[in-house]
């Protein structure tokens, strides 16, 4: 694993290129249903991307994203509803109370030494009772949730965030290659050199100058903040937000698939695992309406199939041997 | 002059005292070696020193400045590098980012620590490996390796932790040439636990041996492996 920016050969930069362009046609020569399922998979290739930093960089397991995608959602519609204050200013402010509240957790957990499984646990339990807590804050809508105003159909208002899925597709393909970017930037410099350490082992990397608490804080801050923009724009796109949909411990699982599918760790990963996931998942539900079928549950299922599959054959993810075959390993 | 000064240095585990009034000082640019029978205390005297146990008494100073009870980065800080006696590689790195990562702690420019990764690694002869996993390495590799990433870090003071256990007798040669180089050329001043006397003999200039804890030799290594009671408790045999 060359850590260092490889320079890539001719055909994958070609594929790049492709790939790239693909992307930014696809809203116009997709219909609605498949650009659903983009948008989808574009939003679980962001989040996915923030939790890899947190676990796939620094090794810190949380297993309660979603208490970020529930800030992030709250956080903006909140402040849209009750403030004015659009989604271009509230998704900051947003990250900002996330990455607080990440850094809080992280500051407790590691302050007190959770480390491993129950560091997992204590995520879970934090987004959780912020669901609940959530469910009784009849001002924020209860147990119910808040509603975004809907537009008519074809407007498109940028500032306020209000548009088709066109617009969402865009956002958040800025959002991915931003991620990506900054992941990329965080990996090669001494911050990602010093998670990876820490990963590896927290006691040999102490013994080299690290100091464990202050970069595990800023991996779970940076993370959460991440996740959080993830949230504003999802809850901005669907237009509704519940405690249980937001904070869902569901959720939270869904969002770590992509990138143990894809790689955990690695750059691409979480991008190509969200992809495979979405697009498999889609295309086995679409198989089965087809087929007149109706089988509850069937895609979480099937999710859960794949990452017994990877885990079993695959336990670095599809992306380091796809790297290797690729020439870029 | 003085690098390191240990006086009265006490831990205990559950009523044992592993380390028991310990008291003992290095001299700038030397090489001293801490033998003993397994349980005697000499990794635990390490663990203390470098910041990954605390001490229940005495105190640790190093280049006059009181490091007692500073956890393993701020020691690191303060100018010590360790290795670990049972290695802890970071596996799924490559062996020149495992050595970046030491050498980032004393520049923050990742060409320039990258650099200084590979010199170090040129020096500890693993340069031809620098590409690989650091999990692929052989056991000999791996020591070479903590050393190389505990050097890395620029330290005053090295604590080598049986570095030499599990290498060929030309491989420990070929360590403490490199250790001989780097004093001479450097400076450096090395604090060695080892088993296997070959390198002790070779490489220190004075032996500090410790028994249950306590030091019962110190001095110039020809003269300690004379010792009458170092030979009881430790080399064996009877003194001719």
């Amino acid at each position: 694993m060359s850590r260092s920016a490889p320079a890539l050969p001719g055909r994958v930069r070609v594929g790049l290129i492709l790939a790239l362009a693909l992307l930014l046609a696809a809203p116009w020569v997709a219909g609605p249903y498949l650009l659903s399922v983009l948008v989808l998979a574009l939003y679980y290739a962001y989040v996915g991307q923030a939790w890899n930093v947190m676990m796939g960089f620094a090794g810190q397991l949380s297993l309660g994203h979603a208490l970020y995608v529930g800030l992030g959602a709250y956080v903006s519609a909140t402040l849209y509803l009750h403030a004015g204050i659009g989604p271009w200013a509230g998704a900051p402010i947003a990250a900002l109370v996330s990455a607080g509240a990440g850094a809080v957790i992280g500051f407790l957990a590691f302050r007190f030494g959770i480390g491993g499984v129950y560091f997992a646990l204590l995520t879970i339990a934090f987004a959780e009772f912020t669901r609940i807590g959530f469910e009784h804050i009849d001002w924020l809508g209860g147990a119910g949730g808040l509603f975004l105003p809907v537009v008519a159909r074809g407007q498109l208002d940028i500032v306020d965030l209000r548009g088709g899925p066109r617009l969402f597709y865009y956002v958040l393909l800025a959002l991915t290659a931003a991620a990506l970017w900054l992941c990329s930037r965080l990996k090669h410099s001494r911050i990602g050199y010093y998670w990876l350490a820490i990963r590896e082992d927290p006691d040999a990397a102490r013994a080299l100058g690290i100091d464990l608490f202050r970069y595990r804080v800023l991996a779970a801050a940076i993370s959460a903040g991440m996740t959080s923009i993830g949230g504003t724009v999802i809850a901005f796109y669907y237009n509704s937000l519940t405690p249980a949909d937001s904070f869902g411990s569901a959720k939270s699982i869904e969002i770590i698939l992509g990138p143990l599918v894809g790689g955990l760790g690695t750059l691409a990963g979480p991008i190509l695992g969200a992809f495979v996931l979405t697009g498999l998942g889609e295309a086995l539900r679409a198989l089965l309406d087809a087929t007149g079928h109706q089988v509850p549950g069937a895609t979480q299922l099937f999710y859960g199939l794949v990452l017994l599959l990877v885990i079993k054959y695959l336990p670095n993810g599809i992306w380091p041997g796809l790297a290797r075959r690729l020439g870029l390993g | 002059m003085v690098l390191l000064e240990v006086t009265g240095l006490t831990k205990s585990f559950r009523g044992l005292k592993a380390v028991a009034g310990a008291s003992f000082a290095i001299e700038t640019g030397a090489i001293v070696a801490l033998i003993g029978p397994n349980g005697a205390g000499k990794t635990t005297c390490f663990n203390l020193i470098a910041g990954a146990l605390p001490p229940d008494a005495g105190t640790v100073v190093l280049d006059g400045r009181a490091i007692t009870g500073f956890s393993a980065d701020r020691a690191c800080h303060a100018g010590i590098g360790r290795t670990f006696q049972v290695v802890k590689p970071f596996v799924q790195l490559s062996v020149l980012d495992n050595v970046t990562v030491g050498a980032l702690h004393a520049t923050r420019d990742v060409a320039a620590a990258q650099r200084e990764a590979w010199r170090v690694l040129e020096l500890l002869h693993l340069d031809h490996k620098a590409g690989q996993l650091a999990g692929t390495l052989t056991l000999p590799e791996r020591k070479r390796l903590e050393v190389a990433r505990a050097l890395a870090t620029q330290p005053k003071l090295l604590l080598l932790d049986e570095v030499m256990a599990g290498l060929r007798p030309t491989e420990i040669d070929e360590m403490v040439q490199v250790f001989r180089r780097l004093n001479r050329e450097t400076g450096l001043t090395i604090l060695l636990v080892e088993h296997v006397m070959r390198a002790v003999m070779a490489l220190a200039h004075r032996i500090i041996v410790l028994h249950q804890g306590r030091i019962i030799a110190e001095g110039a290594p020809d003269q300690v492996v004379r010792d009458p009671a170092v030979l009881e408790c430790y080399l064996g045999g009877a003194p001719a």
